[in-house]
C-alpha cells in the first residue's frame, strides 16, 4: 500500500498561501494573547489553590458556590470536572487568596463551607483519615482486640479507607456501604461515630506566590534553552541558516500553540509546558527529514536552481513526512481521546501542534531557505550556504 | 553473515529476557499475577498512587539570627571582661538582615581592642567602624552562605528523621535545587497530610530559661512593659504561654518574662518520652539530657534555688516551676496534651530541632480513587494507540510491517525494562511518554521502510536496497533523535514530579528506539533476506 506516489506538487509557487495562513493563524493567537484571554496560566504558574471535589450525586453548582459565598469567599471559581457522569466539581482560589503565611487556609475554609449539615458530634467518613478511623476504633474496640488493638484495627482502618477511595471512587453513600468490605461489629461502631457527607475531596493543588513566580521563569528559561540547543545543534550539523530556519519554524509553532490555548481559554499547565517542549524538539523532525534530503540532493543535483532542489526534496520525502506525523498523531489522538481529564491539557498541545509542526516543515522552514538564498543573490553575493556532509563542508565551498 | 547473524539473534533475545526481568523481575514473584509483579518492580509516581507533594522553604535568615544573638551575648561578655564600655548592641535590621550587629558608643580609646577582640572572639564577623563611634559588624559571607546551606542541610536531616519515625514508606526529601532553600518532600501513600505537615513544620526548640517576676506571668504586654516602666529589664524577654496552675489551667493566653539566655537548649536533649501522669492523669513528656547539658543544667539550678525556670517550646512557655533544690538530667513538659499530640511532640523532640523555621510554599495532595482513574485511562490510551500504530504498519508495509511490529514491541519492553531497573518512577505523563514513545519510536522505522521502497523504485536489488535504507536513513533518525531528547532532559532539568517522569519515559523510550529500529529490525531484515532466493521480492 502507497498513499503518495511520486507527487510533483510546486509547494515554494503557494509560500504566499502559506504565510498568508500562518500569519492569520499567529495574529489572531497574538491578538488573543494581547487583548483577549491573555495567556491563560495554570495554577502551577499563577499560583492559587484547587480543590477537586466528588459528590455521590449530580453536584449543585449553585448551591456550592452559595455555600462559599456564606463562608466569605466570594469570589470562588466552581465548575464541573472532567464528563458529568463523575459528578465532580473543581473549586478554585486565586493567589489573593492564596499566601504562604498559611497555605492551606483556602483548602480548610472550602472543605469547611462544603460540610455544613454535619450531625453535630459525629465525623465525616468520606473525608476521615485512616488514622483517625483506627484511633476511633481502637477507643471502641468492638472486636474485643485489648492489647492488641492497634494491630487489629490498623489494617481494618486501611481496608475502610481504600475501599471508599478504590471501589467507590472516593465517595460512601453510607456507612452500610462498608457492610462485606469489613466486620459488621466495626460497621455498627462506626455508625455511632461517623457519618457520610455527599462528597469527598478527591486532589488538592496549592501553589504559592513564590513558586508560581518561580515556575513561570523556569518555563520560560526552558523554552528558550531547548530552542537555542536545536540552533547549536542543527548549525552544528548543517549550517546556521539550517539551525536559524529550523528555529523560527518551531517558534512559529509554539506560537500557534500557546495561541490555541490563548483563543480558547484553556489554562496552561505544567504538564502542558512539557508537550510544549516535547513539540519544540519534535517539530524539528519533519524539518530534519527535508533539510536531510536537500543536503543529499544539492550534491546531486549541482546545476539546479536551489528553489527547485527544494522543491524536489519535499515531494519525495512527503509520504515519510506525513505517515510519521500521522503514526504520532494517531498516538497523541487516542491520548486526546481515552487519556482522561488529567492529560487533556497536554494531548490538546500535542495535538495542535503536530499538525502545525508537519504544515510549518513544508511550509515554512523550506521557504526561509530560498528565500535567504534569493536574499543573498540580490546583494550580489554568491549563493551558497550549501549544505554538505560538515568534514567535506570545505572542499565543496572552494569549488563554489 | 550467517553465522553472524545467529549472534546477533542471540544477542537481541538475550536483550529480550534481561528487560523483560526488569518489568517482571524472578518468576518466583509471579504468584500474584504479571499486573502485581510488574508494580512491585516499576514505582508509580504520587500521582497514579496517591499521596502529597511539598515544597518548603527553610527561613534561613532564623538561622543567622539564632547565631548573631549567641555572637552578641558572646561579646557583651568579653567586652565586659575587658572593661570596655559600649553604650549598646543591637541587629538594627533583625528580620531581613540578620548578619549585621551595630556596636555603639565604644570610647575612640578603646577601638583597637574592641578590633582585637572581634577578631579573636567572633572570626566570623568582619568589623567596619562607623560615626559616632559605632561599629558594624558584618558577618563575611562565606561564612554566611555556609551557614546557610548547613541549616538546610540539617533541616532535611530532621525532617527525614521525623518522616521515618511516622512510617511512612518511600518518602523523598531532598533540596529542591530549583528555588532557594527550598526542600521537597513526597510522602507516597500518605491519607492524612495535615498532620504529618504539622509535624515537619514544629521547629521543636526546646529550652530552659530563668523565669523573671517571682515565676508570675503578666496578663498581656502592656501589663508587662509597665510594670518594668516602659522597658523590659536587661537580658530578658517576653513570650507568650497559658496560664499554668489555678482553677482555669491552660484557658488564658498570658505572657512570661524569662530570661534571653538559655540554660539548657534543644541539641542538650538526649531522649523524650510520654507519659501519663499518675497525679492527674493527663499525658505529659519527660526528658533527659546529654551529659553536658545535664551539667550545665545542674550548675544552672544549682545557682538559682529558689529561683523559677520556664521550659519554652517553639519560643512559647509550656511550664514554669520553682527550683526547689538542684536538679540533674532531668525535665518534664506538661500541658493539655492528648496522647496523640503527647505522642508527636516527644517524636519531633527525639528526631532533633529544625535549625530555623520552615514555610509551606506549594502543596499537591493526589487522592487514591483519582490514581486508580488515570492509570485505568492512561493504559487504555496506551493500548489504543499501541494497537493503532500495530495494525497501521501491518496494513501498509505488509511483511515488513511485521518487522516494525516485533521492534516496536521490543522498544517497550526495553523502556518498561529500565524503568523497573532504575527504580525511575512511572507518573501519568511518564505514561504518556510511553505512548509518545510508540507514535515517535515508529516513525524510525517508516523513515526506513520509506528509503527501502524508494531504493527498490530506482531498481535496486534488496539486499542492496536494505543497506542503502538503512545507511542513509540512520542520520537522519539521529538527528530527528537527539533533537527530541535535548528538549527532554531540558525538561528533565526544570520539572519536577509527573513532569520528570515523562522526560525519563521519552528520554529511553527514544534511545531503546535506536536499538530497536536500526539494529533490530535490519538483523530481522538480513535473517529474512538469508532465506530468500536470489532476486525474489521484498514484502515491503
Amino acid at each position: 500500500m502507497e498513499f503518495f506516489q511520486n507527487t510533483n506538487i510546486d509547494f515554494l509557487g503557494k509560500k504566499w498561501y502559506f504565510l498568508a495562513f500562518s500569519l492569520v493563524f499567529s495574529v489572531a493567537g497574538i491578538l488573543s494573547m494581547a487583548f483577549w484571554h491573555g495567556i491563560p496560566l495554570g495554577v502551577d504558574f499563577r499560583g492559587g489553590t484547587l480543590v477537586y471535589v466528588k459528590y455521590s450525586h449530580t453536584p449543585d453548582i449553585a448551591a456550592i458556590h452559595a455555600a462559599l459565598d456564606r463562608a466569605g469567599l466570594r469570589n470562588a471559581r466552581v465548575q464541573a470536572y472532567d464528563v458529568p457522569s463523575n459528578n465532580e466539581v473543581l473549586i478554585a482560589l486565586d493567589i489573593q487568596e492564596t499566601s504562604e503565611t498559611a497555605l492551606d487556609k483556602g483548602k480548610t475554609q472550602i472543605i469547611q463551607a462544603l460540610g455544613t449539615n454535619a450531625p453535630s458530634g459525629k465525623v465525616d467518613l468520606n473525608n476521615a483519615s485512616s488514622s483517625t478511623i483506627k484511633n476511633f476504633l481502637i477507643e471502641k474496640d468492638p472486636l474485643h482486640a485489648g492489647a492488641d488493638a492497634d494491630a487489629k484495627y490498623s489494617p481494618i482502618a486501611q481496608t475502610i479507607v481504600s475501599f471508599r477511595d478504590k471501589t467507590k471512587s472516593g465517595v460512601l453513600g453510607s456507612v452500610d456501604d462498608l457492610r462485606g468490605a469489613v466486620d459488621p461489629a466495626v460497621v455498627g461502631v462506626l455508625q455511632d461515630g461517623f457519618y457520610v457527607s455527599d462528597y469527598g475531596v478527591r486532589n488538592v493543588e496549592i501553589v504559592g506566590p513564590q513558586v508560581g513566580s518561580q515556575l513561570r521563569k523556569q518555563a520560560l528559561l526552558a523554552i528558550l534553552y531547548s530552542l537555542l540547543g536545536m540552533l547549536v545543534y542543527l548549525a552544528f550539523r548543517f549550517e546556521l541558516i539550517y539551525g536559524i530556519a529550523a528555529v523560527v519554524t518551531v517558534f512559529h509553532d509554539t506560537l500557534i500553540t500557546v495561541g490555541a490555548f490563548s483563543l480558547m481559554n484553556k489554562e496552561i499547565s505544567l504538564t502542558v509546558l512539557a508537550a510544549i517542549l516535547t513539540l519544540v524538539g519534535y517539530s524539528n523532525n519533519d524539518t530534519i527529514v527535508v533539510f536531510d534530503r536537500i543536503r543529499e540532493n544539492i550534491k546531486l543535483m549541482r546545476r539546479e536552481k536551489l528553489a527547485d532542489i527544494v522543491n524536489r526534496s519535499i515531494n519525495q520525502t512527503l509520504s515519510r513526512t506525513i505517515l510519521t506525523a500521522g503514526l504520532t498523531f494517531l498516538t497523541v489522538l487516542a491520548l486526546y481521546v481515552f487519556g482522561g481529564e488529567v492529560l487533556h491539557g497536554f494531548s490538546f498541545a500535542l495535538v495542535i501542534g503536530i499538525l502545525i509542526g508537519t504544515y510549518s516543515s513544508i511550509a515554512i522552514a523550506a521557504p526561509i531557505l530560498v528565500a535567504y538564498q534569493d536574499w543573498r543573490a540580490n546583494r550580489g553575493k554568491r549563493p551558497v550556504a550549501m549544505p554538505v556532509d560538515p568534514g567535506k563542508r570545505e572542499k565543496v565551498r572552494a569549488k563554489a | 553473515m550467517t553465522k553472524n547473524l545467529g549472534w546477533k539473534l542471540i544477542a537481541i533475545i538475550g536483550t529480550l529476557l534481561v528487560f523483560l526481568f526488569g518489568i517482571f523481575g524472578a518468576p518466583n514473584n509471579w504468584s500474584r499475577g504479571a499486573l502485581a509483579a510488574m508494580t512491585n518492580r516499576i514505582h508509580l509516581g504520587l500521582d497514579l498512587k496517591g499521596g502529597t507533594h511539598l515544597i518548603l522553604q527553610v527561613q534561613v535568615n532564623d538561622a543567622v539570627r539564632a547565631d548573631a544573638e549567641r555572637a552578641i551575648e558572646r561579646l557583651k561578655e568579653d567586652l565586659r571582661n575587658r572593661k570596655i564600655n559600649y553604650a549598646e548592641i543591637s541587629q538594627p535590621d533583625a528580620v531581613n538582615a540578620p548578619d549585621k550587629i551595630v556596636v555603639m558608643g565604644v570610647p575612640p580609646e578603646s577601638s583597637s581592642d574592641f578590633k582585637s577582640i572581634v577578631s579573636d572572639r567572633l572570626p566570623e564577623y568582619e568589623p567596619v567602624s562607623g560615626a559616632q563611634n559605632a561599629w558594624t559588624l558584618n558577618m563575611r559571607p562565606d561564612v554566611l552562605t555556609d551557614l546557610k546551606n548547613r541549616a538546610v542541610a540539617q533541616s532535611i536531616e530532621t525532617i527525614r528523621n521525623r518522616v521515618d519515625k511516622l512510617g511512612v514508606s518511600e518518602p523523598v526529601i531532598q533540596e529542591h535545587g530549583l528555588g532557594q532553600y527550598q526542600i521537597l518532600v513526597q510522602l507516597p501513600g500518605v491519607d492524612d497530610p495535615a498532620r504529618v505537615k504539622e509535624i515537619m513544620q514544629s521547629t521543636a526548640m526546646l529550652e530552659i530559661r530563668q523565669a523573671m517576676n517571682g515565676g508570675q506571668p503578666y496578663p498581656d504586654e502592656q501589663a508587662a512593659l509597665a510594670a518594668s516602666n516602659g522597658l523590659l529589664p536587661d537580658g530578658t524577654v517576653l513570650l507568650p504561654g497559658k496560664s499554668i496552675g489555678g482553677t482555669d489551667e491552660g484557658s488564658r493566653n498570658v505572657y512570661w518574662l524569662v530570661s534571653r539566655a538559655t540554660a539548657v537548649a534543644g541539641r542538650d536533649l538526649r531522649e523524650a518520652r510520654v507519659n501519663r501522669s499518675a497525679d492527674t492523669n493527663r499525658m505529659e513528656v519527660d526528658f533527659t539530657l546529654t551529659g553536658d547539658g545535664g551539667q550545665r543544667f545542674s550548675t544552672f539550678t544549682r545557682n538559682h534555688v529558689n529561683d523559677y525556670l520556664a521550659v519554652v517550646l517553639d519560643n512559647k512557655v509550656m511550664e514554669v516551676a520553682r527550683i526547689e533544690s538542684e536538679i540533674g538530667d532531668q525535665g518534664r513538659i506538661t500541658g493539655n496534651f492528648t496522647e496523640q499530640a503527647a505522642k508527636d511532640l516527644a517524636l519531633v523532640l527525639n528526631s532533633g530541632a529544625l535549625p530555623a523555621g520552615i514555610k509551606y510554599l506549594e502543596e499537591r495532595t493526589v487522592g487514591p480513587s483519582l490514581g486508580a482513574d488515570s492509570i485505568k485511562s492512561g493504559v487504555r490510551a496506551a493500548v489504543v494507540g499501541m494497537m493503532a500504530v500495530l495494525i497501521f504498519m501491518l496494513i501498509y508495509y505488509r511483511g515488513a510491517g511485521i518487522n516494525a511490529d516485533v521492534a516496536l514491541i521490543l522498544n517497550l519492553v526495553i523502556l518498561l525494562g529500565f524503568l523497573g531497573f532504575s527504580g525511575a518512577t512511572l507518573t501519568l505523563p511518564g505514561i504518556a511518554g510511553v505512548i509518545l514513545t510508540v507514535g515517535m519510536g515508529v516513525d524510525s522505522n517508516v523513515l526506513i521502510f520509506e528509503r527501502i521502497r524508494e531504493e527498490l523504485r530506482n531498481g535496486k536489488t534488496p539486499p542492496s536496497a536494505v543497506e542503502q535504507g538503512f545507511s542513509h536513513a540512520w542520520i537522519t533518525i539521529v538527528d530527528t533523535h537527539v533533537t527530541t531528547i535535548v528538549s527532554a532532559f531540558i525538561l528533565f532539568i526544570f520539572g519536577t514530579g509527573p513532569v520528570k517522569g515523562f522526560a525519563v519515559t521519552l528520554t529511553f523510550g527514544l534511545l531503546a528506539n535506536l536499538f530497536t529500529a536500526v539494529f533490530v529490525s535490519r538483523v530481522i531484515f538480513d535473517w529474512i533476506l538469508s532465506r530468500k532466493q536470489r532476486g525474489e521480492a521484498l514484502s515491503i
